[in-house]
């Protein structure tokens, strides 16, 4: 009669998968020579789709493992979007791990076991579960950023990232062992009824949150705790640095969504002060500090700052309209800066290589008309300027702010996105009006196929719109 | 009519022609010959098309009319269009104009012939949406989305330092648009809805209209522009290509005054009212600063820029002052303003293409050479500067006399305006026209070859005709512009501070002389000579009001008059027999 001792795994399902197939190519990859490398990239996209089926035609939606993991809605959602992301990564990985000689089959195991870790984040009902996804997710990024071993930069980048990311968990670790001291809970249901039953959060609460976002909104890069973003994307390996700015970034969002919607529920309006900081300065910054930036990463790690301080409208909101902005949001984030990068990916010419200098890019409407015109589109896009779909992004979590009366929250995020349409304006007077410098090789298939598909996604987008605003809806309304 | 979706159709045809110009392929001299061609054709069969709206369009409902509803995001935004007689107008000049600004592009744009012809059809797309939306958020995004193909417009094709300008335009539009972005989402969470009709009807409380209005204000002086955020205006239309100008003065910035009407007088009413002091001010100082200041231009496109914020200050005049001939006068003035200085840009653009630069000082003694542009050049100008008989006058005089029964300060402030443009425009022509033949480069122009005069000589009728006979454009407008005027003083609460006496409206909409003359052709009464009828009537009407007027008698006896064949004067003194 003991049906607890072995958990419902079920819900677990693709997370299972992936570690089995993680482990399984890590095997494969170590007892085969370098020419095997292109196939367990491929295994990999394919295990990571694998699971994206896996997670809608098999999984449940439910909680095991005591509530420290749970499959909802919002779950559901976040996992696909970031096998999406992760799959596309590893996707662009490919052209350049042919060009650049960048084989090694580790690579592709540590972003299934980075994507592995991310899944855990948005599933995780239990402040151990946050910190193990989040670990396991940061442990493979670190490697990853340091994995040209070669390379000054990317070991540097790694360093850095590992020594600062280490110092934020350690934070948030610091953070959940306060709140399970004076809630004496880690299960976030259980922290929520306690500090209900406390009618608030008492002192002891409060410093225990504080840390817990600080160590979050390290992750998410907000500011001021985004110190470490501008140097690991400049230094990291393109695919690397793409892979940062998209699934991560996503799993993160989502992870800080649920410990304050849910664990931290009754304590509104102690969180909401510090997410609203967060949130504008990470936009005010964002924008300012991305105008000086030559480096094309360095640039889009300042906008992706800036882009996670608009998401942290959503959540400073409170509501579920506010669930329902991120959720659209970091949507729209994903598939634009996969786009962002593959263009980013295929700054390369036959006698520098890779070329990250945003001038590099001048005059490539004459040369290659395609890839500045989608690349356009998507800059615009990140502008937010409608028709294009990065719009709609703003226009979600704005609706969020004003319904919950941030107005100067909500103006002041415009104010920021019209400062920061100049940096994004200036990429495209680059491109469209500037002379033309040498030719880029030609982009490679995987590159090109993603930038049709992000590009066409930012004109396009209305005709999926409807399936993928009622899934979001449906995933923020589990959350309530 | 039928059952076509008309509105969608005019909207999105100029994507199909996108469509065919990215299937040429090809960049050899007939590819880009068949790329224009497509193109113009485009522009042409929407104009067409959009006649046909004209045609089905009923002047005498004031409501919206060709609805078209769809759902598009469930429960936010449906795609919903309509055209009521305001609307109506702005349309038929979007696509009136297009096809000038394709042939005025015919030989002077050689370099990525593809993309400019593909961002200007877009272009066209986006300012026909603006005008059609009715719905505020599908509005916002026509509104903002001409930003895109204007900023490339600008940039790629544009003049020396067309880098700095079309930065200065996309940066001062969007941050003016997007406060306008968070007005409109605190307007869906305060009545729940994003319908413009809906929205129309309902009355938001007097604190939060302060607010939105505002918000609107940003945007939509910046757009307008009016002083003091004018400044982009003259930079992007000295560095805009000739069509990119047409479109700026023609269009553009005729968004501005069209979100006036369209949102800030009749959804915040009260806070119109209360701050219609602050637009006056604004605009008095709009017409004679930038009058001034065009007076020292050198630069040819400069000074009908600057004119243009001028004339802008009076539109922004007559709309605030909340009665029938204002605003009919401050619409009307968009329509020939739209006309006549696109018509000058365009005038510029022949020259420049010759002698390849704007400085005024470069030209003179074109007369000698080019007889057909000196007298093209002369009615633009006539009208730029508001002489009877042309469209400049019909537009400005109304709004001086909207403007004057509400603050005879500010009309007479604007009035001044009037012979300051005078100064102006005159001084122009006269450097660049007149004069003796003296410079080597002016003695081998050539005059307007057939593609130039098939440009010019239906704006130049065009600008008589409105300037001889209004009617069409008033009666299409007329039932709106009644109905706006009913609705605000219908909605608006009782003013603590009469800057403007709400009361007064109900009784002047018969007063105007074109507004009678609408009102007469509504009741089926035919009209003997209207342009010599709206001039006197106009005097008439103004004594009248300096009278204390018991105005609603004052329209009767006017139709009297009228049928007895009288004029003005006759109004006046039964106006003041009445008494």
């Amino acid at each position: 009669m003991d049906m607890t001792a072995i958990p419902n795994l079920l819900p677990i399902l693709p997370e299972m998968f992936l570690a089995l197939a993680a482990i399984g190519l890590l095997m494969g990859g170590v007892f085969s020579d370098e020419d095997a490398v292109p196939t367990i990239h491929l295994l990999t996209i394919f295990s990571l789709v694998a699971a994206i089926a896996i997670l809608l035609a098999f999984t449940p939606t439910g909680s095991t493992f005591d509530g420290a993991f749970i499959n909802d809605g919002f779950a559901r959602y976040l996992k696909v979007l970031t096998l999406i992301g992760a799959a596309v990564t590893v996707m662009m990985t490919m052209s350049y791990a042919r060009f650049q000689a960048f084989n090694r089959f580790e690579y592709p195991v540590l972003v299934l076991l980075a994507t592995l870790g991310m899944m855990l984040m948005i599933s995780a009902g239990d402040m151990i579960g946050v910190y193990l996804g989040l670990e396991l997710q940061s442990l493979a990024v670190y490697v990853a950023v340091a994995i040209n071993r070669d390379s000054i930069r990317s070991t540097e980048a790694g360093l850095k990232y590992f020594v600062l990311g280490a110092l934020s968990s350690g934070m948030l670790l610091y953070g959940i062992s306060l709140v399970y001291g004076f809630t004496g809970a880690t299960q976030f249901e259980a922290i929520a009824a306690s500090i209900m039953a406390e009618g608030g959060a008492g002192l002891g609460v409060i410093f225990g949150l504080v840390f817990i976002l600080a160590g979050l909104a390290f992750k998410v890069s907000a500011v001021p705790f985004h110190m470490w973003t501008p140097d690991v994307y400049e230094g990291a390996p393109s695919p690397v640095t793409a892979l940062l700015a998209a699934a991560p970034k996503v799993a993160a969002m989502a992870l800080f969504t649920r410990v304050v919607m849910e664990a931290f529920q009754p304590a509104v309006l102690e969180w909401q002060q510090i997410l609203i900081f967060l949130s504008v300065m990470s936009m005010i910054l964002g924008a300012f500090a991305a105008i000086g930036q030559t480096n094309i990463k360095r640039l889009m790690a300042y906008s992706s700052i800036g882009h996670i301080g608009y998401a942290l409208i959503g959540i400073a909101s409170g509501s579920e309209q506010g669930v329902v902005g991120v959720v659209v949001y970091m949507t729209i984030y994903l598939v634009t800066t996969l786009g962002a990068f593959a263009c980013i990916l295929a700054m390369r010419r036959t006698d520098e290589g890779m070329v990250e200098d945003i001038s590099d890019l001048a005059g490539l409407v004459r040369t290659q008309p395609f890839m500045a015109a989608m690349f356009t589109l998507i800059l615009f896009s990140l502008a937010g300027i409608p028709p294009l779909v990065g719009f709609f992004g703003k226009f979600y979590v704005f609706l969020a702010a004003v319904e919950a009366d941030l107005v100067p929250l909500a103006v002041i995020g415009v104010l920021a996105s019209a400062v920061s349409a100049f940096y994004y304006l200036r990429i495209i007077k680059i491109m469209m009006i500037d002379e033309p410098r040498d030719r880029f090789e030609p982009m490679a298939g995987e590159l090109r196929i993603v930038l049709t598909a992000s590009g066409g996604f930012t004109i396009l987008f209305f005709l999926f719109w409807t399936p993928i605003l009622s899934a979001a809806t449906a995933a923020a309304q589990s959350l309530f | 009519m039928s059952e076509w979706p008309l509105l969608s159709i005019v909207t999105f045809l100029p994507l199909v022609g996108v469509a065919f110009i990215l299937a040429v392929r090809g960049n050899d001299e007939a590819a880009v010959e068949n790329i224009r061609r497509v193109a113009l054709i485009t522009t042409v069969f929407t104009f067409v098309i959009s006649l046909a709206l004209w045609i089905g369009f009923d002047p005498a409902e004031p409501g919206f009319q060709f609805v078209e509803k769809r759902d598009w995001i469930p429960g936010l935004v449906s795609y919903h269009l309509g055209v009521d007689g305001i609307s109506m107008l702005f349309v038929i000049l979007t696509t009136f104009l297009m096809p000038f600004c394709i042939l005025a592009s015919w030989r002077s744009v050689t370099d990525r012939v593809r993309e400019y012809m593909v961002a200007f059809l877009i272009l066209e797309t986006l300012m026909i949406g603006v005008f059609c939306a009715l719905d505020i958020v599908v509005f916002y995004i026509f509104f903002e989305g001409g930003l895109i193909p204007m900023f490339l417009i600008i940039g790629i094709w544009g003049g020396k330092r067309r880098i700095y300008a079309t930065f200065k335009f996309f940066l001062y539009t969007l941050t003016g648009s997007l406060l306008m972005l968070i007005a409109i989402i605190a307007m869906y969470w305060e009545s729940g809805t994003t319908q413009i009709p809906e929205l129309l009807a309902y009355q938001f409380p007097a604190d939060l209209q302060m607010w939105l209005w505002f918000a609107f204000f940003a945007s939509f002086a910046v757009k307008m522009p009016m002083w003091p955020v004018h400044t982009w205006l003259p930079d992007a239309h000295v560095e805009a290509p000739t069509a990119g100008s047409v479109i700026l003065a023609g269009i553009l910035l005729k968004m501005g005054g069209y979100g006036f009407l369209r949102f800030s007088l009749p959804m915040f009413p009260d806070a119109s009212a209360n701050l219609a002091w602050l637009v006056f001010l604004l605009s008095v100082v709009a017409v004679i600063y930038t009058s001034l200041t065009a007076l020292a231009q050198k630069d040819m496109k400069k000074l009908i820029a600057y004119s243009s914020v001028a004339h802008m200050g009076f539109v922004t005049m007559g709309i605030f002052a909340m009665n029938v001939q204002g605003i009919q006068g401050a619409i009307y003035l968009m329509l020939s303003h739209g006309i006549v200085s696109a018509a000058l840009f365009l005038c510029v653009g022949v020259v420049y293409d010759r002698a390849h630069t704007r400085e005024i000082s470069a030209y003179g003694g074109l007369i000698n050479n080019m007889p057909w542009y000196a007298t093209a050049f002369m009615v633009f100008t006539l009208a730029n500067v508001g002489l009877p008989g042309t469209s400049g006058f019909v537009g400005e005089f109304l709004a001086l006399i909207g403007t004057y029964k509400v603050s005879t300060l500010t009309a007479v402030g604007a009035a001044t305006g009037v012979i300051l443009s005078a100064a102006y425009a005159l001084f122009l022509y006269r450097r660049v026209v007149l004069g003796p033949l003296e410079k080597d480069s002016m003695r081998r122009m050539l005059d307007l070859n057939t593609r130039e005069k098939v440009i010019l000589v239906p704006l130049v009728v065009l600008t008589i005709l409105f300037g001889v006979y209004p009617n069409p454009v008033l009666k299409v407008t007329d039932a709106s512009v009644n109905a706006l005027i009913a609705d605000i003083s219908g909605t608006s609460l009782p003013q603590t501070t009469p800057v403007v006496d709400t009361t007064q409206f109900s009784f002047t909409e018969g007063s105007s002389a074109d507004a009678v003359a609408a009102g007469f052709a509504a009741a089926g009464i035919p009209i003997p000579e209207s342009d010599h009828h709206g001039e006197g009537h106009g005097e008439g009407d103004h004594h009248g009001e300096g009278d204390g007027g018991a105005h609603g008698e004052d329209g009767h006896d006017d139709a009297g008059a009228h049928q007895s064949g009288a004029d003005g004067d006759h109004s006046n003194t039964s106006g003041e027999a009445a008494q």
